[in-house]
């Protein structure tokens, strides 16, 4: 084939391609797309996928400490969740080529990126509940426009994930409500983990759309829908409601509903802190990396035992079938 | 990290109830057919989804390519088998 | 824009149970429809003391389970223990509803899991013992799952209904606890050179604990028979190490409950008058 007739043909195919977003059909596995909208998508649903495994430790460490059995069992339920949403985040990747066994050798080598959120730490059991309304309220915020991203399996993971995080976020809530009904003290401990999340949950929607350098090809691919300040936006309208009907304060003096823009004006993020804490910096980076990579290698003869017996039953079937 | 470290890829099929087809809901690693059913009903039916699963090795699945006459499907064609149909956007999830 | 609804009702009241968002919609109450009045001729102080026992080694093997989140060998399994946590965990709170309705004191589940001493526990010693490795895990999971089903096979039968609607659900999940945990000690006995040595060392450890659950419930030769069919499969021997003395019926523990409790209770006790 000559060099003209193949970048023909790869014409031929890059329109069809942008035909297919154009129309806002599925780009689906099989189809070609161009190796940079593949790329993209690994990076953003590997990032995502181990979010959502990292994701389960700062919760994690209260399901053993959970002080009713209900919020014990709501808790595991969670974690677990989470598990199996980085399961079908991860599932959706390998259909792009990628293999989970070197996504994960990326994450603990530090050479992928999870969300900066999990780097803070969790000192309460109303942390837990901040995490759900919070963390996970952005997270679906982040995650319902990504359900109509451009590529099939991610969209289906995304549809899959969101109708299972409502629970999330409600239970957090739900903790939060039960908690601001107790104790004095239980009050107090909603207040200081609102106060210690709120700042980093605005920074989960990333840089500021100037800084944000990626963001323009993502959105022209479909793959991303909505700008990070125009989510971060949206979450600080849905939850400034939620707050008062809770009653607890977020701690920005800046905001205030502004009648001409229909939104609420806030304060900046303190956005040195999120290069920092994305460049490894954070409270916890090393840690959360560091038990990922323990469960893996202390995992690693179970899964050679698995792997070596199923091989020992299929020449034991082999032998079985000669004789 | 050796291979026999490595599980292999398995697709997920799910009847979600009685009289409609499997179809289609991702995919996992296991070590053997066994344990991909285990993980299978562990992770895609954690909510009383499915009453029967499917659980095929992803090589062994031959899927069509889009457009035949395209030597670019080349460099992925050891990758046919990845999720061949789509699964049922359940009714509840609003606004999809 | 179609995508504005996710934030619309979440301030509103709930009026549903936590059925419908805690684990999914279309699960069945395992008690619904059946009489909570103990039926004549049933000693309802005795029901009470079964019922608090087997709660009890529910809670704590699914505290062990618990520990394994996050540090699980491979995400999948990582999913499956959380589920049999899970599993175990709604027996214990059915368990303890059923305790506090026939002990005459009329308490809550938190008040037996977050307000009783080591002393007061009755679980069987194996359910206590640290968590250990994978392998350790596995081999307690499936003599526990096989003791336990064959119990509750028996218990689905109770006079007492609600603790046989209990026992009717636990069959269910035992089953497949047994299951999971059987095709992971055959994979485990046949696996590897270090995969073998562990499930031994795991059965040295263990198998002095296996007559407390015998005393417990005398099940033992439909339990023993059924690990015999398991461990030939996994080319393992069947252990034949001493007894160790004591029954955690009687409230005799090894030096492990109390640690396992300490943690489970730590927040509960750190704020008793608080609500959850």
């Amino acid at each position: 084939m000559t060099e003209a007739a193949g970048s023909g043909a790869e014409q031929d195919l890059e329109s069809q391609f942008e035909a297919t977003i154009g129309r806002d059909q599925r780009i689906e596995p099989r189809d070609w797309m161009p190796e940079g909208y593949r790329r993209t998508l690994i990076r953003q649903v590997a990032q995502h996928a181990h979010s959502e495994i990292i994701g389960m430790q700062p919760e994690g460490e209260w399901i053993t400490r959970a002080p009713s059995l209900r919020r014990k069992a709501i808790l595991l339920a969670k974690v677990q969740d989470e598990a199996g949403h980085g399961l079908y985040l991860y599932s959706a990747a390998e259909t792009l080529g990628a293999d989970r066994a070197d996504l994960t050798e990326r994450l603990i080598e530090g050479r992928q990126k999870y969300s900066s959120i999990f780097n803070y730490p969790t000192l309460s059991f109303a942390d837990v509940g901040v995490i759900g309304w919070f963390v996970d309220g952005a997270a679906i915020c982040n995650q319902v426009p990504l359900c109509r991203s451009s590529y099939g399996p991610y969209a289906r993971a995304m549809v899959r994930i969101c109708k299972e995080e409502s629970f999330h976020q409600r239970q957090g809530y739900e903790l939060l409500m039960t908690m601001m009904r107790g104790t004095d003290e239980q009050r107090e401990m909603v207040q200081d983990a609102v106060d210690r999340w709120w700042w980093p949950s605005l920074m989960m929607f990333g840089p500021p759309d100037g800084d944000s350098p990626n963001s323009a090809q993502s959105m022209a691919w479909k793959i991303k829908r909505h700008s990070n300040d125009e989510l971060r936006q949206r979450f600080v309208d849905m939850t400034v409601p939620q707050a008062a009907r809770l009653g607890v304060t977020l701690p920005d003096p800046e905001l205030r509903w502004n009648e001409e823009r229909g939104h609420h004006d806030f304060g900046t993020p303190d956005w040195s802190e999120l290069k920092a804490v994305i460049s490894g910096d954070g409270p916890c980076n090393t840690e959360r990396v560091a038990r990922r990579r323990a469960a893996h290698e202390e995992g690693a003869w179970v899964r050679a035992a698995a792997s070596a017996h199923a091989a020992k039953q299929a020449a034991r079937a082999r032998e079985e079938a000669v004789a | 990290m050796s291979d026999s470290e490595n599980w292999p890829l398995y697709e997920i099929f799910i009847r979600g109830k009685r009289g409609l087809n499997h179809v289609h809901v991702g995919s996992l690693h296991a070590a053997d057919d066994r344990m991909a059913l285990t993980h299978a009903r562990d992770l895609y039916t954690r909510r009383n989804e499915g009453v029967s699963i499917w659980a095929v090795r992803s090589e062994h699945i031959a899927a069509s390519t889009r457009d035949e006459k395209d030597p670019f499907f080349a460099p992925s064609a050891d990758k046919v088998y990845r999720h061949p149909t789509f699964y049922d956007i359940p009714d509840d999830v609003p606004h999809i | 824009m179609s995508d504005d609804h996710v934030y619309l009702s979440l301030a509103e009241g709930h009026d549903d149970s936590d059925a419908r968002w805690a684990f999914g919609t279309g699960f069945e109450d395992p008690l619904y429809g059946v009489d909570t009045a103990v039926p004549e001729g049933a000693d309802a102080a005795e029901l009470a003391v079964q019922c608090l026992a087997l709660g009890d080694d529910a809670l704590v093997l699914a505290q062990r389970l618990a520990e394994w989140v996050t540090r699980a060998p491979e995400l999948e399994e990582e999913v499956a223990l959380a589920n049999i946590g899970l599993d175990l965990l709604g027996q214990a709170r059915l368990l303890y509803a059923r305790a506090g309705q026939t002990d005459g004191t009329g308490r809550g589940e938190d008040a037996y899991a977050y307000f009783r001493d080591p002393d007061d526990f009755r679980n069987v010693r194996l359910a206590e013992l640290p968590g250990g490795d994978f392998a350790f895990s596995v081999l307690r999971l499936l003599v526990f799952a096989g003791w336990r089903l064959a119990h509750f096979t028996e218990l689905a039968s109770a006079p007492d209904p609600v603790l046989a609607a209990i026992a009717a659900k636990g069959v269910k999940e035992l089953a497949y606890h047994r299951q999971y945990a059987a095709e992971w000690v055959v994979r485990l006995g046949d696996g590897t050179d270090e995969s073998r040595a562990r499930m031994l060392a795991a059965l040295e450890a263990q198998a002095p604990y296996w007559e407390d659950l015998f005393a417990a419930h005398d099940v033992r030769d439909a339990v023993l028979a059924d690990l015999q069919l398991v461990l030939d499969a996994a080319g393992l021997p069947m252990p034949s190490a001493p007894f160790e003395p004591g029954q955690g019926r009687d409230g005799e523990h090894t030096g492990h409950l109390a640690p396992l409790l300490a943690e489970l209770q730590s927040v509960a006790r750190a704020h008793p008058e608080a609500t959850w």
